[in-house]
C-alpha cells in the first residue's frame, strides 16, 4: 500500500543524505521524495511516498525518527490529508493537434507556459493520480519531455505537523 | 639538522602565537575532552591532526596510547568503553587513517557501544579537490554510526563535541565521528563549555509507558510457563541488580545471548545458559515451548531466533523492554512493547509486582521447572576429554577455575574460540565478557584487552583467541609492550579457521577451502621477538601449569600457544535455516 510520510528535520548540511542513505542501506523503496525549507528557516520539511507492507512502513517510521536530525514523522496516509504535485509536459503540438492539446490542457486546469510551433509546455498541479490521468489521456506519442516534482502532503485542518 | 637537548627542550615547551588570547581548535578540543571526563585516548597521529597531537603534547592529565594500526586504536577504545560504561575515545588522521578505522566503527556501531571517534580531515577550503589523504569521512561512516559531524567553523567545535558525548551515552548509545579539517584544528576562538544540550530531535524516552507495564505485571502473574531472555542492553543500561531482584523474586528461569553474558550469574540455578545458535539445549528449548516471554535489552537476533516461521509457530505472549523503538517488533512480533530504559522500567515492574503481593502460580512454576529438569539432563556441553590431545573447552574451564575469584576479564575474538569462551566460563558478573557478537569482527581480542587493561589495571585480563583472529592485529604486541600492558593472550591453535571448517564439515561435503591455517609463525619466538614471554602448549597435562605461570607473572605480556584438537566442534548448532528446537548435539548425530 502507498504511504505519505511527513518529516521535519534540523536544516543541516546532509540531512537529506541521511535520510536517502537511511532507504537504501535498509532497502526501503522511495517512489518520490521532495524536501525544502520551512516558514522556520531552521527547519526543513521532507515528504517522502513509499510503498510497502504495514510492518515495513513501521520499520521505516521508527528508523526515520531514530536519525540524531529528525525531530518529527507522520505517516499522513494514517488520517485524512490532501496532496500535490507539480509536473512541466513538453507535448508536439503541430496543425490540428494544437487545439485538441489546448483543450486537455484546460480540462485538466493546466496552463500552457511555453509556446512554439511545434510544441506546448503546459504545468499541471493535483495530485499524483490527476497527472498520471493526464499522461495516460493525452496521446502517448505526443509526450516530448516530462518533469516531476513529487509529491508534497499536508494534513487536513487541525492535523498539524510542527515542532 | 641536529638539535641540542636545550634547543628541543626549547622547541617543545615553546607557546604557540595564540596561547595569551584564544585558544586554538585543539586546544579547545583537548579542553572540551577533559570537560567530559576523558582520560584515555588510543590514536595514530598523521598531517591532518599533527595541530591536535601538539595540543596533547602540551598537556599530561589525558594519556594518549600509540597503538601500531587504526583499528586497533577504535577496538582499544571501544573495549575500555565495555568493561568501564565510559565513553571509548580515539583519535586517527584523514584518508587511509578513517578507513582504517572504518572496522572499528562498524564493529562497536553493531554491539551500540559509546565512543566518540576524532578524525582528522583535509582543510575546509581543500574539501572536495582529491586532495591528499583526503576521504569523505562522513559519507563513508554514515551508515555506521549513531551520528557524525563536519566541523566547518571552529566556533561550532565545543558544542559539536558536547552534542556528539551526549549522543553517544544516551538512549541507545552507539560511536559518533566528528570529523575536524585541519585548518579549523588552528583556527581560535573563544573557549566556552556548554554545561548542558537540548536537542529538540533527540530525545531519548526513558520511563516506560505506565500502562504497558501494568499489562505487563499481568501477564507475568498469569504466566504458567514464563522465561526471561536479556542480552546486551541489560549490561549498556546497567541494570543487571534490578534483573537479578526480579528474577529471583519471580522463580522464572533466565536466559542470556552471547551479548547478555554476566548480566546474571551463571552459577545460579535459576539460569540456563547462553541461548541461540550456539545456546544450550535447556535454553532453546525453553524458548520455543514457553508461555509467556520476557524479553529485556534484546533484539530477537537471528542467531537467536533461528527460523523465523518455526518461531512463530509457538504461540506465547512476548512483552519486549527495550530502549531503541526500532527494536521492536523488526524480526518477530511482541505483545507488549515497552520503550525505555531498561533499569527504569525493571524498577518499576518490580515496584508494581511488590505492591501487588500476588505471585505466580508456584505449581504450574514447578511443572515448568520440572520438564526444564528433563531438558537439562541432555548435559549438552559434555565433551570427550582426553588425556592425549588437548581439548579447547578444557581450556577454558581451567582458565576459570583459576580465574573466578579475581576480578578477571575475558575478551574474545571471534570463531569456535569465542563459542566456548561463552559457553565455559561462566560469567558472574556484567562487564567481564568483551566480544564482538554483532559484526563478529576478526582481530578485537588483543586490542579489546590493551583497552581494558588500562581502565582496570589490577584485574586480571585474559584474551581468548585463535591463531586466525590474532594475526589480524598481531602488531600491537608491539603497543603492549610499551606501554607494559601485562594481558594473557590464550591462542586456541587447531591450524584450521575453525568456525568456517565446521560449517565447511556439515554443509559444504567436506570441501575445506581455504580454512586450514597454513605457514603459521613460531608464536613463541613471535612473541619474544616483542619483548614477552612466549609458551607452547601441547599436552593436556601441561595447560593448568602452563595457565598457572601465566598469570603468577603479573606484570609480563604472557602469549600462550595452545596446540588444541584440529577436529573439534562447537554443539550445540542450530544450522542456518533451521528451527532452535532442531539441534544438533554432537557428533553422535552426524
Amino acid at each position: 500500500m502507498k504511504h505519505i510520510i511527513a518529516v521535519l528535520l534540523e536544516n543541516e548540511p546532509g540531512a537529506l543524505s541521511r535520510v536517502v542513505a537511511l532507504f537504501s542501506a535498509r532497502g526501503y523503496n522511495i517512489e518520490s521524495l521532495t524536501v525544502a525549507t520551512t516558514e522556520d528557516p531552521s527547519l526543513s520539511r521532507m515528504t517522502i511516498v513509499t510503498t510497502g507492507p504495514d510492518e515495513v512502513i513501521e520499520q521505516i517510521t521508527k528508523h526515520l525518527n531514530r536519525l540524531i536530525e529528525v525531530v518529527k514523522v507522520v505517516d499522513l496516509t494514517e488520517g485524512s490529508f490532501t496532496e500535490r504535485e507539480l509536473m512541466l509536459v513538453k507535448v508536439r503540438a503541430v496543425g490540428k493537434e494544437r487545439d485538441e492539446m489546448k483543450r486537455m490542457a484546460d480540462i485538466f486546469r493546466g496552463r500552457v507556459i511555453d509556446v512554439t510551433e511545434k510544441s506546448y509546455t503546459i504545468e499541471l498541479t493535483g495530485d499524483a493520480a490527476k497527472l498520471d490521468a493526464f499522461l495516460v489521456a493525452i496521446e502517448r506519442g505526443a509526450i516530448l519531455e516530462t518533469v516531476r516534482t513529487g509529491t508534497s502532503g499536508i494534513g487536513r485542518g487541525e492535523r498539524i505537523l510542527r515542532v | 639538522m641536529d638539535m641540542s637537548a636545550a634547543e628541543i627542550k626549547r622547541a617543545a615547551t615553546a607557546q604557540p602565537q595564540t596561547s595569551n588570547q584564544e585558544p586554538n581548535g585543539s586546544e579547545i578540543l583537548v579542553r572540551c575532552l577533559l570537560a567530559e571526563g576523558v582520560r584515555h585516548i588510543w590514536g595514530y597521529p598523521g598531517g591532518a591532526v599533527l595541530y591536535i597531537y601538539d595540543a596533547l603534547y602540551k598537556q599530561d592529565r589525558i594519556e594518549h596510547v600509540l597503538v601500531r594500526h587504526e583499528q586497533a586504536a577504535v577496538h582499544a577504545a571501544d573495549g575500555y568503553a565495555r568493561a568501564s560504561g565510559d565513553v571509548g575515545v580515539a583519535l586517527v588522521t584523514s584518508g587511509p587513517g578513517v578507513t582504517n578505522a572504518v572496522t572499528g566503527i562498524a564493529t562497536a556501531y553493531m554491539d551500540s557501544i559509546p565512543m566518540v571517534i576524532i578524525t582528522g580531515q583535509v582543510p575546509t577550503h581543500a574539501i572536495g579537490l582529491d586532495a591528499f589523504q583526503e576521504c569523505d569521512t562522513v559519507g563513508i561512516t554514515r551508515p555506521i554510526v549513531k551520528h557524525n559531524f563536519l566541523v566547518k567553523d571552529v566556533r561550532d567545535l565545543a558544542l559539536v563535541v558536547k552534542k556528539a558525548f551526549h549522543i553517544a551515552r544516551t538512549g541507545r548509545p552507539g560511536p559518533v565521528v566528528i570529523d575536524i579539517p585541519k585548518d579549523v584544528s588552528l583556527k581560535t576562538a573563544p573557549f566556552h563549555y556548554p554545561s548542558s544540550v537540548e536537542m529538540r530531535s533527540y530525545n531519548p524516552v526513558r520511563k516506560g509507558h505506565g500502562g504497558q507495564i501494568r499489562k505487563a505485571v499481568q501477564l507475568l502473574l498469569a504466566a504458567r510457563r514464563p522465561y526471561v531472555y536479556t542480552g546486551g542492553g541489560v549490561i549498556l543500561g546497567n541494570a543487571s541488580a534490578e534483573l537479578r531482584e526480579l528474577v529471583r523474586l519471580l522463580g522464572f528461569p533466565c536466559t542470556n545471548t552471547l551479548m547478555g553474558l554476566g548480566a546474571f550469574p551463571a552459577s545460579d540455578p535459576q539460569f540456563l545458559g547462553m541461548l541461540g545458535m550456539h545456546g544450550t539445549y535447556e535454553a532453546n528449548m525453553s524458548m520455543q515451548h514457553c508461555d509467556l516471554l520476557l524479553a529485556v535489552g534484546a533484539r530477537f537476533d537471528d542467531r537467536v531466533i533461528g527460523n523465523p516461521k518455526h518461531f512463530a509457530q509457538n504461540e506465547r505472549k512476548i512483552v519486549h523492554v527495550d530502549i531503541d523503538p526500532s527494536s521492536i517488533s523488526k524480526r518477530v512480533k511482541v505483545d507488549i512493547p515497552i520503550v525505555g530504559d531498561v533499569k527504569e522500567v525493571l524498577q518499576e515492574l518490580l515496584a508494581q509486582l511488590k505492591e501487588q503481593q500476588a505471585r505466580p502460580d508456584a505449581d504450574a512454576l514447578a511443572t515448568w521447572w520440572k520438564q526444564i529438569g528433563e531438558w537439562r539432563k541432555r548435559d549438552c556441553l559434555a565433551y570427550r576429554n582426553s588425556a592425549d590431545v588437548i581439548k579447547p573447552q578444557y581450556v577454558i574451564e581451567t582458565l576459570y577455575r583459576l580465574t573466578k575469584d579475581r576480578e578477571t576479564y575475558v575478551t574474545s575474538d571471534v570463531g569456535q574460540h569465542q563459542m566456548w569462551a561463552a559457553q565455559f566460563y561462566k560469567f558472574e558478573e556484567p562487564r567481564r565478557w568483551i566480544n564482538s557478537g554483532g559484526l563478529g569482527t576478526m582481530g578485537v581480542g588483543l586490542p579489546y584487552a590493551m583497552g581494558i587493561k588500562l581502565a582496570k589495571p589490577h584485574a586480571e585480563v585474559v584474551c581468548v583467541t585463535g591463531e586466525g583472529s590474532i594475526q589480524m592485529c598481531l602488531q600491537e604486541l608491539s603497543t603492549c609492550l610499551q606501554y607494559k600492558t601485562a594481558v594473557k593472550v590464550v591462542s586456541l591453535n587447531n591450524r584450521y579457521l575453525g568456525m568456517v571448517r565446521q560449517w565447511q564439515q556439515l554443509d559444504y561435503g567436506g570441501r575445506y577451502a581455504h580454512s586450514y591455517m597454513d605457514a603459521l609463525p613460531d608464536f613463541v619466538k613471535l612473541a619474544e621477538a616483542y619483548g614477552h614471554v612466549g609458551m607452547m602448549v601441547e599436552k593436556p597435562a601441561d595447560v593448568e601449569p602452563a595457565l598457572r605461570e601465566a598469570l603468577r607473572l603479573s606484570d609480563r605480556t604472557v602469549f600462550l600457544d595452545v596446540r588444541t584438537d584440529p577436529l573439534e566442534n562447537v554443539w550445540p548448532m542450530v544450522k542456518a535455516g533451521q528451527g532452535i528446537t532442531e539441534m544438533l548435539l554432537g557428533s553422535e548425530e552426524l
